[in-house]
């Protein structure tokens, strides 16, 4: 057994050496930074359509990302889809009269909730709802009513 | 020379001894005694399985029947911490030394002390100096084994086999490989250890000349079998013909010169012509 | 409980070498000095061609993801790219490649000596557990060192490709970085990365010790036992990817 003093020092630092990398992949290279330090408020809207939108997409307003979806599920009577979306607590001045859509970044890109600021006086609090809302437009659909339409106009 | 009952003052008493490696029968029957206080020698030609006797006798190995005591404890019902503690009272000195590569002369011989006792290291250190002086190589403390010669790895690994004061000491083949100065000290330091120290000796040898001049008993085993054994003096004096063979070394005799095959002459000729 | 024969005893013993082990590991907690030494022999030793292997092929990464996304005008993307393969698969994998050839070879070398030399053999005789003494500490090393390796390997590797994409290819460093932390996933991606690299640290150093105590004792059985954990290692370590990958970014 050499206690060589080198030695140990060496283990330290390589040690630290690891566990710092660890930190850096955690911190600065993936979203562990924004998914646990922010307070967050839910809201919920209900779409027609959410097609393509899942958990953890984004919600932003003028670009801006202020939260993202935290379920989405089916209402049993309307047969609406339910989006809840977790909203950074410091976007707590959102009117309540907000539009939400789903849109589509670029044309083959990622869907996400777009919130369109309206005029109201009373603001989005936890666990209030979207009552205006746009849903997700199907590019099949869009393009089968296109041509649906070309072929009405031939006749 | 079946013996049934342990001599009134037989360390280790091996009965009906048998072990076999695959298919082939390495002992068959085999009783002995090792006497307290004495240096026992075990002898035989290469293979006949005497290093394997050692490990049987330590417990690193089952046999296929037979029981072997050691002070009184028979060493294959043991359980693993009994077996252990046992090993404790038991030094083994290894062909090779079997030296700790990666530690020092000093750290080697500190080993055992440091593995099983609790002793502050200023203790330790008087210890591994006296066990060291013991050998002589109290001035080698710093070395590493690989700058140690064969003989002096021998003695180190002596004077850590002696740390823990062991009451009886294995020695597989010291005598082998030495030059005819290490051989000497190396006698000499058994002869020394066994009367200063009150050990048991037994050593696992095919050197009939310097196992002759310190072993008190000899065994001879031949092909799984004790053949013949007592005093080396008597030994020297036996009446079979394999037995004077093994202690003079003559090249022929009742262990051929020749390994068995077809007649010389046919082999030497061209097959199916005879002239 | 006695001790069973020897023909029940050599059966056992190979196949139960795991256990033995992990029941060893107990007592290595209770003496950090024989840790402490297998840290740097199985990871301090290592680091340095981890670090170098780590640089170059994060560099790689960055040169070739530059030439396909600039096809799709996806330049912007490159950090993603980059960080995501490291984390996902390469960091964990090839780190644990380089981990079985460095410090698996030399484990199973040095244990596989200590037994052609007798010195296992003898350390029984001293009545000390060779399980105990050498082969848990080493195997609590590897499997503690493993995913710090891991760790170095792919911030290394993050960094070597923004060297190149960012100070030769003219990737904007800020999008660098920002489409990384946006794409890339705590749970998904570090976390899973990092149950991959503990779970190779485990596996290489296992092979490694049971090649080297179950290695035939002469110098050409020690020579084959450390081949063997070499291709052993790298079948387990690229078999184990795939499954775990399987499992782990199988829905998401």
């Amino acid at each position: 057994m050499q206690h060589s003093n080198t030695q140990d020092t060496l283990v330290g630092l390589f040690v630290a050496a690891g566990i710092a990398g660890l930190f850096f992949l955690s911190l600065k290279a993936s979203n562990l930074s924004s998914i646990t330090q922010k307070d967050s408020f839910m809201v919920s809207a209900r779409f027609e359509n959410s097609d393509g939108l899942k958990v953890k997409s984004a919600v932003s307003a003028a670009g801006v990302k202020v939260g993202q979806v935290a379920s989405i599920e089916l209402d049993p009577t309307t047969y609406q889809s339910v989006v809840t979306m977790a909203i950074d607590a410091k976007y707590n001045n959102l009117p309540d009269d907000t539009t939400a859509s789903i849109f589509t970044a670029g044309l083959l890109g990622e869907k996400y909730v777009n919130l369109e600021p309206g005029g109201s006086d009373t603001y989005l609090a936890n666990n209030s709802a979207i009552d205006i809302t746009q849903p997700a437009i199907i590019l099949e659909k869009v393009i089968g009513q296109f041509l649906f339409k070309a072929a009405e106009e031939k006749k | 020379m079946e013996q049934t009952a342990p001599g009134d003052n037989a360390l280790i008493s091996v009965r009906q001894l048998s072990f076999s490696r695959g298919n082939k029968k390495i002992f068959n029957n085999v009783s002995l005694d090792i006497e307290r206080g004495k240096i026992t020698a075990i002898m035989g030609p290469s293979g006949t399985g005497k290093t394997t006797l050692l490990k049987l006798i330590a417990g690193q190995l089952y046999p296929d029947s037979g029981v072997i005591t050691v002070d009184g404890l028979n060493v294959h019902q043991l359980r693993r911490a009994e077996l252990y503690n046992l090993r404790k009272r038991m030094g083994m000195l290894f062909q090779s030394g079997a030296l700790l590569t990666d530690m020092s002369v000093y750290d080697n011989v500190a080993f055992p002390l440091r593995e099983h006792t609790h002793l502050p290291e200023s203790m330790i250190r008087t210890l591994v100096l006296m066990k060291l002086e013991a050998v002589g190589l109290r001035g080698a403390r710093h070395l590493m084994p690989n700058e140690l010669s064969g003989g002096m790895a021998r003695r180190i690994a002596l004077a850590r086999a002696i740390a823990l004061d062991p009451m009886m000491i294995l020695y597989d083949e010291p005598f082998t490989g030495q030059d005819p100065i290490s051989m000497g000290v190396l006698v000499h330091l058994i002869k020394a250890l066994n009367s200063t120290l009150g050990l048991t000796s037994i050593i696992v040898s095919h050197d009939v000349h310097e196992t002759s001049l310190i072993a008190d008993t000899i065994y001879v085993i031949s092909e799984g079998r004790i053949v013949d054994h007592g005093t080396p003096e008597a030994m020297r004096q036996s009446s079979s013909p394999w037995i004077q063979q093994f202690m003079t070394g003559a090249a022929d005799g009742p262990v051929p010169f020749h390994y068995p095959a077809k007649d010389y002459l046919d082999d030497l000729l061209p097959t199916g012509k005879r002239y | 409980m006695r001790r069973p024969g020897p023909a029940l005893l050599s059966w056992v013993e190979p196949r139960f070498f795991l256990l033995l082990t992990l029941s060893g590991l107990f007592s290595v907690v209770l003496r950090p000095r024989l840790l402490l030494n297998q840290l740097y022999s199985v990871g301090v030793l290592s680091f340095l061609i981890i670090f170098i292997s780590g640089l170059f092929v994060g560099m790689v990464l960055g040169l070739q993801g530059y030439y396909i996304l600039s096809d799709f005008g996806a330049e912007e993307t490159l950090g993603l790219m980059v960080a995501a393969s490291l984390v996902r698969e390469l960091g964990p994998v090839v780190s644990a490649l380089l981990f079985a050839g460095r410090a698996g070879s030399a484990l199973t070398a040095e244990i596989g000596l200590m037994k052609a030399t007798e010195q296992l053999s003898g350390m029984e005789m001293m009545a000390v557990d060779p399980i105990k003494r050498i082969i848990a500490p080493r195997l609590l090393a590897g499997l503690l060192s493993m995913p710090l390796l891991a760790g170095v390997f792919s911030t290394i590797g993050i960094i070597g490709g923004l060297l190149v994409g960012s100070g030769m290819l003219g990737v904007d460093d800020g999008a660098y970085w920002a489409q990384m932390q946006a794409k890339l996933d705590f749970y998904d991606d570090i976390v899973n990365g990092f149950i991959k690299s503990v779970v190779f640290g485990f596996v290489a150093s296992w092979i490694a010790l049971f090649e080297g105590y179950d290695a035939i004792p002469t110098s050409e059985g020690v020579s084959r036992a450390t081949t063997r954990t070499v291709v052993n290692s790298a079948f387990s370590i690229l078999g184990l990817d795939f499954i775990l990958t399987a499992l782990m970014f199988g829905d998401s």
